[in-house]
């Protein structure tokens, strides 16, 4: 007997993996790319941030399995991470992260 | 009852238990990055003397990046292995995973005895504090992670990885590609955005 428990759902195949490593190592470039063309610097933080989530959430749908997986796992981590991001903005805001430069 | 059916610890949920207290430690520890890359940010450009982060060697820091992306490659291919009975595949991605896992704390080794002898210390400035915390507790985590991955392989290689042991292999990639998302979010916030 396999350790699964019930409810697991099944898990991509490896060419599912093969397609996303190849879109990670693309954006991967791309951000590289981006962070040296001076005429992405005005949209530069934005277009890191948007390629970074992209990034992120590739690898927790598809190599985590959150896509396929128990939406209490998708609460468990979704949750805390949240509040992370909350969190990180309050402290910034705060400590005059965000003060804007006249 | 085989072993690993007796080693099955299911909720009232129908989950397992091991995966589910993993998931909730996995959350935990969003709140831990969180707050050293907060940390970084509040105190970026704030160091009265240098180094500046402008020292920070982005092509090289990019391979260092591909070499995590393809390991966590290699640790979804290592779990297929497991999952299909394939034991020969698995030991070779398990130790592939693993090998990328060193090649990026080499990397990083060598990333922070550079910077040293540039004069960035952990009480040179407030950059290098932060720097050296952020990093080096991710640094340690992947730490954490190789010697796993090395435990599983040596499991492989004596034939105690088979099938039935499939939660156990996904539990250790669960923490693998974890540690990849943090750096993902690292590169960009700490590295690109300067």
């Amino acid at each position: 007997m396999r350790e699964s428990p019930a409810g697991e759902h099944a898990h991509p195949t490896a060419g599912v993996y093969l397609r996303v490593a190849a879109v990670l190592v693309i954006l991967t470039v791309i951000e590289v790319g981006v962070f040296y063309v001076p005429a992405f610097h005005p949209v530069l933080v934005p277009t890191l941030l948007i390629l970074s989530a992209v990034k992120f959430t590739l690898v927790v749908m598809f190599y985590m399995h959150l896509k396929m997986d128990s939406r209490f796992f998708t609460f468990l981590f979704g949750g805390p991470l949240l509040l992370a991001m909350v969190m990180t903005m309050g402290l910034m805001f705060l400590f005059g992260a965000f003060v804007l430069k006249r | 009852m085989a072993p690993a059916a007796a080693a099955a610890h299911h909720t009232s949920l129908g989950l397992d238990s091991r995966k589910m207290a993993f998931w909730a430690f996995i959350g935990s520890e969003c709140l831990l990055f969180a707050s050293l890359i907060s940390t970084y940010l509040i105190y970026k450009g704030r160091s009265l003397v240098g180094p500046y982060p402008d020292i920070l060697n982005i092509p090289f820091t990019s391979i260092s990046t591909f070499d995590l992306l393809m390991s966590s490659l290699m640790m979804v291919l290592a779990l297929a292995a497991v999952q299909r009975g394939d034991l020969k595949w698995a030991k070779m991605w398990l130790f592939l995973t693993a090998l990328l896992g060193m090649f990026f704390l080499a990397g990083q080794v060598y990333e922070f005895t550079s910077f040293v002898h540039e004069g960035l210390t952990l009480q040179r400035n407030l950059f290098g504090a932060t720097f050296f915390v952020l990093t080096g507790t991710h640094g340690a985590h992947v730490t954490v992670g190789v010697i796993w991955l090395l435990t599983l392989w040596s499991r492989a290689l004596r034939g105690k990885l088979g099938k039935a042991n499939a939660l156990t292999v996904e539990i250790c990639g669960l923490y693998w590609h974890f540690v990849d998302v943090v750096w993902i979010v690292i590169f960009t916030v700490v590295y690109l955005i300067q």
